[in-house]
């Protein structure tokens, strides 16, 4: 592999004091994950996945080892604003429409007026919600509004995308197009994407890499390098060669849980 | 208007209580004055008297109607006996108070959500200002402010900021703390300002916690205006007309004074009902 290093952890430690004693949330966790990837992590709840991007986005402190995000430390990469981030729920403003949600982080970041009109404008098309742009929230379906938050975290010149379960909460058609649209934008846009999720389908689909983990402490069992084509219309999830690889991650889920 | 059913029966019910109440409460006197006459009343010739007497123990809502009528519609605006001149004098107090304790309110909402020293130190003292009686405060804010030289309006506006900053502080440091960490995450991954954070998610978020905050330092300011002017010998305003007419027994005087409070209270409670429902709606925050 000689592509240029954009994540990388060694050794990463991370233990939780909560009143119930320590919490051995991340143990380690030696990664590195290159320009233009596509990144996901699956596991069973509590095995640090989430944990994992929030340290990568600087939202957790590790307690051990070290992690970088495009050669410094995730606090000065989130200083830079290096990454979007993409979280569970849309966390859309119910006061501002789809629109006035994509402009402020613009805005947070003093781009001018003129450019914050033609970014939106960008985004929305890139994730097919052109013509929204002045709709509230509420006038959306979750699957847009999800799309929306999407859009939100391209709007700026971020080259990597940490995304924290953002189909968790939508039905299954409504993620098989989401994710296919996924596709087509990381396509577009190259970027670097840190995808957590808890669906094996939607790892093996998705990426060029596939991290599994399991709980307690929170540890990378396996970490598959997809031999998927580039190009995945929705009918390569019933080829061998997507099985297969699905079967190796259920493996390694399943592996993980009896030692642990 | 589907809850107007309701509303009048209720009002209808309180009328009914509040004649049966002025026939019960009015009777002795009224056979009182029958017995030094030594005339005897039959039923109706008492209930007749209850309604029109001249100082009665509670008057007969027509009583306190025709009063209010009397002293508004038919008396000049700036003439002492005006009930709506009175009612002036207390509403500018009432929204100078209202205005100064929610500026009060908000600023200490403001630093409790920010700085943890203040959030230890101050809200105690919040809470403690509140479990003093006002009737014992006032005196004492008036005599010491006229000692300094500051009479007036600002004296009772003060009294009111008082009574009135306390809702605002209670709801406004909730509603500042309204956005949930996923909110406050987000910002952090934008690497957002304080002052930012503040004006673009905390401020917004607030706003459904505002208002109903707003309507009791309303009432609140109100009671504060009125319980300021009865220190100052009851020189104007509906508190003076309270007190005046405590001192010469005009019940009458009395209850229409108290009954113009209470729709002035609901007037400017409605007016900013009025201006909630227009904001969160512009707001999306209501549907």
């Amino acid at each position: 592999m000689n592509k240029e290093v954009i994540i990388e952890t060694k050794g990463l430690d991370l233990t939780f004091e909560t009143n119930d004693g320590p919490v051995h949330a991340l143990k380690d966790i030696n990664l590195t994950i290159g320009k233009g990837e596509f990144v996901s992590f699956i596991g069973p709840s509590g095995c640090g996945k989430t944990t994992l991007l929030r340290v990568m986005a600087d939202l957790e402190q590790p307690t051990g080892g070290t992690c970088t995000v495009n050669g410094v430390s995730p606090h000065e990469a989130r200083m830079a604003r290096a990454y979007g981030y993409v979280f569970q729920a849309a966390g859309l403003y119910p006061w501002r429409t789809i629109g006035g949600n994509i402009k402020l982080p613009l805005e947070i970041m003093g781009y001018s007026k003129a450019e914050q009109i033609e970014r939106v404008s960008k985004v929305l098309e890139l994730v097919e919600l052109d013509g929204f742009e002045k709709k509230f929230p509420w006038q959306l379906s979750g699957g847009m509004q999800q799309r929306a938050s999407i859009a939100r975290a391209l709007a700026f010149d971020a080259d990597i995308l940490l995304m924290d379960e953002p189909f968790g909460a939508l039905d299954e058609i409504v993620r098989d197009h989401l994710n296919e649209q996924l596709l087509a934008l990381w396509e577009r846009t190259h970027k670097t994407i840190g995808f957590v999720t808890h669906s094996i389908p939607e790892a093996v689909y998705l990426s060029t890499k596939i991290v599994v983990m399991s709980p307690r402490p929170g540890r990378i069992a396996d970490i598959i390098e997809s031999t998927l084509p580039k190009e995945r219309p929705l009918e390569i999830r019933d080829t061998p060669e997507f099985i297969a690889i699905a079967h190796r991650v259920r493996e390694g889920l399943l592996e993980g849980h009896s030692n642990g | 208007m589907r809850s107007f059913a309701p509303v009048l029966t209720v009002v209808g019910a309180i009328f009914v209580i509040w004649y049966g109440a002025a026939v019960a409460l009015n009777s002795a006197w009224a056979y009182d004055k029958a017995k030094r006459a030594d005339v005897s009343l039959s039923f109706t010739e008492m209930v007749a008297d209850t309604m029109v007497q001249k100082k009665p123990l509670l008057p007969a809502p027509h009583q306190v109607a025709v009063e209010i009528y009397k002293t508004t519609v038919q008396k000049k605006i700036t003439s002492k006996r005006s009930l709506i001149w009175h009612g002036w004098i207390t509403l500018s107090a009432t929204l100078l108070g209202f205005a100064m304790g929610t500026g009060l309110g908000i600023l200490l909402a403001v630093g409790i959500v920010y700085s943890r020293a203040m959030d230890m130190s101050v809200m105690p003292w919040v809470i403690t200002s509140q479990t003093i009686p006002i009737l014992a405060v006032a005196p004492m804010i008036i005599v010491v402010l006229n000692a300094v030289g500051v009479s007036g309006l600002l004296p009772k506006a003060i009294i009111s900021m008082y009574l009135s900053f306390f809702p605002v502080v209670v709801g406004m440091v909730k509603g500042l703390r309204a956005p949930d960490a996923m909110q406050m995450d987000q910002m952090r991954t934008w690497n957002t300002s304080k002052a930012k954070t503040f004006w673009k998610l905390r401020l917004p978020s607030s706003m459904p916690y505002l208002f109903p905050s707003l309507k009791i330092a309303m009432a609140a300011s109100l009671v504060g205006a009125i319980v300021g002017e009865l220190p100052t010998g009851a020189v104007a305003g509906l508190g003076a007309r309270l007190l005046a007419g405590s001192y010469y027994g005009q019940t009458i005087q009395i209850w229409s004074a108290l009954i113009s409070a209470a729709i002035l209270a609901a007037m400017l409670v409605a007016l900013i009902g009025v201006l909630q429902n227009i904001t969160l709606k512009r707001m999306g925050m209501l549907r």
